[in-house]
């Protein structure tokens, strides 16, 4: 149950401390509160394309502060600099406090050198959501897709970030990845660094 | 306690989100503006020297005399204070920081540490 047992009373957010305690949030409160995100959204749209960018948006506001959060709680304010190393920041770190567990994985796109992906068998946020036909390509991980390019872009990786289904053979739900794009500047720098 | 200090936050987009004088000097107009000046100044030359957050929002401070652990512990206990501010929903990332309360805080950290 939400709300039970002792909270300690802030008058102000200031006095809270940063400290990480074990602070779970229910999921089936989230998963009601998610889904009235993606409702409220879809009655401010007209397309699917503008439903997956208000997700984008939401998920990126977290994304910032996540990634100042983190940084300060995870690493001592020490700032990541190389690709690699954001990167696993995200997959391991992010994911952690957010969804409770390392990414299934984060790969490096075959075809393109700009191209990484996260994949999950099951993210936390489609657990209850299963796709309308008519919806198309709709993935609900756009939400997840905007938190990643919301702390890549504030720590200096400006990408493109978004959220596709991939089926899996032998199972009925298919894997969501989240797909990231890094913009040149990012790869030329990496390539300076060497 | 340093006489003159003017304490500011740079958002990454080079805007000033946060000023307060800190000094215990007694407050001239014109001082004030010079110490803003001084600051804008500075930013082009601290890049890498700045207390610098990871998402590139840069606390600076102009002192007059040298006491680096205390401003040090300042600059660690501020940006705590600042991250809070930047975790509350409803501040929005890069905008003036508004909040009474931060500024009270900041100015009692002042008085402690510097």
């Amino acid at each position: 149950m939400i709300g039970v047992g002792k909270i300690k009373q802030y008058t102000n957010v200031l006095d809270k401390p940063l400290s990480k305690g074990r602070q779970e949030v229910s999921l089936s409160g989230f998963a009601y509160l998610f889904s009235e995100l993606v409702q409220y959204n879809q009655t401010q749209v007209d397309n699917i394309g503008d439903l997956e960018r208000r997700l984008e948006d939401a998920g990126y506001a977290v994304g910032v502060r996540v990634l100042e959060l983190l940084c300060h709680r995870e690493k001592g304010n020490r700032r990541e600099t190389r690709l690699l190393g954001i990167l696993s920041f995200v997959h391991s770190t992010v994911w952690k406090v957010l969804f409770g567990k390392v990414a299934d994985s984060l790969e490096k796109g075959t075809e393109h050198e700009d191209e990484y992906m996260i994949s999950e068998k099951e993210l936390l946020v489609n657990r209850f959501i299963s796709v309308p036909k008519d919806m198309g390509s709709f993935n609900c991980g756009a939400f997840v897709a905007g938190i990643v390019r919301g702390v890549l872009d504030n720590a200096g990786f400006p990408a493109v970030v978004t959220a596709h289904f991939v089926p899996v053979d032998g199972q009925q739900r298919p894997r969501t990845t989240i797909l990231i794009k890094f913009a040149e500047e990012v790869l030329r720098r990496e390539a300076r660094l060497g | 306690m340093a006489s003159t200090a003017c304490f500011m936050i740079i958002s990454k987009n080079d805007i000033p989100i946060y000023e307060a004088e800190v000094g215990s000097a007694p407050k001239k107009e014109e001082a004030a503006h010079q110490h803003q000046f001084i600051l804008h100044a500075a930013l082009d030359i601290v890049q890498d020297l700045a207390w610098t957050t990871i998402t590139h929002t840069r606390l600076m401070l102009l002192h007059d005399s040298r006491n680096d652990d205390g401003i040090k512990s300042f600059f660690q206990e501020v940006h705590e204070l600042y991250i809070k501010i930047l975790l509350n929903p409803l501040y929005l990332p890069g905008s003036r920081v508004t909040s009474s309360h931060f500024d009270t805080k900041v100015r009692a950290l002042a008085r402690k540490y510097l």
